[in-house]
């Protein structure tokens, strides 16, 4: 083929650059799709219940993630700190992925268990309450807002179409089961369960 | 720690992976090839070929890429090729460095284990009492204090409201150095039931008790009712005569220590709410994340730290 021809169709340039491009993503991206590691849960892994699912769209609504990464990386400064490097397969009903990329505060990817329930209502509450020295902003409208979980089923609906295992049974409870809690509440609830499906993370 | 890496391409995504990349470099070079130029010699009468193209009497030549350009070139696909044959990159192959994150990261924290597993080895040799005395090994505990168990009780460990101070001699779970390894190791659960069925009058009297107990100023009418509750009540935990009993967490109530006392708050405040709601104070288990070792040491540092004050 003549250059002189691909310089002179813009279409053609554009879908010969198309092609060029995804070359990369062709080789790196879609074998992932078909892979076991990251398309197979990690033995023990749940979807998230309807109070924990509630309080993980509560940590997006907050840009939690904007601050916090859940990604532990296999680097051994990272293992001692948070604990077992981060792998695909507890991963595998997150939609979208809440990895994060920036660490103004501390992972969060194993955070559940660490501290007590009444520990994560008081910092969310006021931070400095528990460590002075935080600049983490505080968050106390989540006692007074309560959940009415009408959006809920729909939420469950939608992973489960994302291929997150829920049953006919979850969605029908899922109102009922969050209707009238605090959003503090489900904000613990997830995080308190954030890594804690690997058996044996140290 | 599991092998949650392994090879689980298979053959035709492996082999799709290996096809993509080879070619795309073998495409490469083939254009690199393909539109070389090499002759660029003027012609007898001088003249060069240009591409045709002209503005304003201005031709654009037509030369080959300058020889360090081309080289680079060849040099990046040099490059990409011996990577690929070290390195994991083709599909299933491993590479000749036998190279994974995974290996990189064992490889790692063996290397710190050598250095460290001894110097912990030692420690953990030494009883508690005296390990508590040695200032290099607090040292070293002071930093895993505040690493694991600042967040809560703070880094100067007098706690806070609801978490309980470690430098005095009040203990929820006794302060012997068995009875601390035991509660860094499997964690505490506090279980102060909620009252309320008892009512308000119950309460108020029981509150008043108590106050009484710790020599609080306190109503000695309503206090005398309370204290035939508190026999039949709280004295299963809290002992006749509210002294606590730290084989079950239950606090002394007579040493006017109050770990649910918020800032500003009056002491009465604290326990009718106490009373009321109960509370649940829980420690999480610290053994998973520091390991038995680094909980010896730990306990070391929070017995050591009656010694200091």
């Amino acid at each position: 083929m003549k250059h002189e021809i691909v310089e002179k169709n813009v279409g053609l340039l554009a879908v010969l650059i198309l092609v060029v491009i995804s070359f990369a993503g062709l080789a790196e991206v879609v074998p992932l799709f078909f892979q076991k590691q990251t398309t197979e849960p990690v033995e023990g892994l749940e979807p998230l219940s309807a109070l924990e699912l509630e309080g993980r769209d509560i940590y997006r609504r907050e840009g939690c993630v904007g601050c916090h990464s859940q990604m532990v990386r296999p680097f051994r400064a990272e293992t001692e700190r948070y604990g077992h490097y981060n792998v695909a397969g507890e991963q595998v009903y997150e939609h979208n992925f809440l990895w994060g990329s920036k660490r103004t505060g501390p992972d969060l990817a194993r955070v559940g268990g660490r501290y007590s329930d009444d520990w994560h209502r008081a910092h969310l509450y006021n931070p400095r309450d528990v460590v002075p020295e935080s600049i983490m902003p505080a968050y106390p409208w989540l006692f007074e807002n309560t959940l009415d979980g009408d959006a809920t089923p729909r939420k469950m609906r939608t992973l489960r179409q994302l291929g997150v295992p829920y049953t006919d049974e979850d969605i029908a409870n899922a109102t009922a089961d969050v209707r009238g809690t605090q959003e503090i509440t489900a904000l613990v609830a997830y995080l308190q369960q954030l890594g804690t499906v690997l058996e044996g993370t140290r | 720690m599991n092998n949650l890496w392994g090879d689980s391409l298979s053959g035709f995504w492996s082999a799709w992976i290996i096809i993509i990349t080879l070619g795309t470099i073998a495409l490469s070079v083939w254009i690199l090839l393909a539109n070389r130029r090499t002759d660029k010699t003027p012609d007898a009468e001088g003249n060069v070929e240009t591409t045709g193209h002209a503005a304003d009497g201005i031709e654009e030549y037509d030369n080959p890429l300058p020889k360090w350009w081309f080289q680079l070139f060849i040099l990046t696909v040099v490059f990409a090729l011996g990577y690929l044959v070290l390195y994991p990159g083709l599909g299933n192959y491993a590479g000749v460095l036998g190279w994974t994150q995974e290996g990189q990261w064992e490889e790692e924290v063996a290397q710190a284990e050598e250095r460290f597993t001894p110097i912990f080895a030692q420690y953990q040799e030494i009883p508690i009492p005296e390990l508590a005395e040695d200032s290099e090994a607090m040292q070293v505990a002071e930093r895993i204090f505040q690493n694991n168990c600042a967040v809560c009780h703070g880094s100067n460990a007098q706690g806070g409201y609801g978490f309980p101070n470690l430098t005095d001699d009040d203990w929820l779970y006794g302060g012997e150095p068995d009875n601390i390894v035991q509660t860094l190791t499997n964690g505490r659960n506090g279980n102060m039931p909620a009252w309320q069925q008892l009512g308000q009058n119950n309460i108020e009297n029981l509150t008043q008790y108590v106050l009484s107990l710790s020599e609080e100023e306190h109503d000695a009418e309503r206090a005398a009712s309370g204290e035939s509750t508190f026999m039949a009540v709280c004295a299963a935990c809290h002992g006749p005569s509210g002294t606590g009993n730290t084989a079950l967490g239950a606090p002394n109530l007579t040493d006017n220590i109050w770990l649910y006392l918020a800032p500003g708050q009056e002491v009465g405040d604290s326990i009718r709410q106490t009373l009321r709601n109960g509370r649940n104070g829980h420690m999480p288990a610290q053994a998973a994340y520091i390991g038995e070792e680094r909980v010896h040491l730990v306990a070391a540092y929070v017995y050591s730290l009656r010694l200091t004050d």
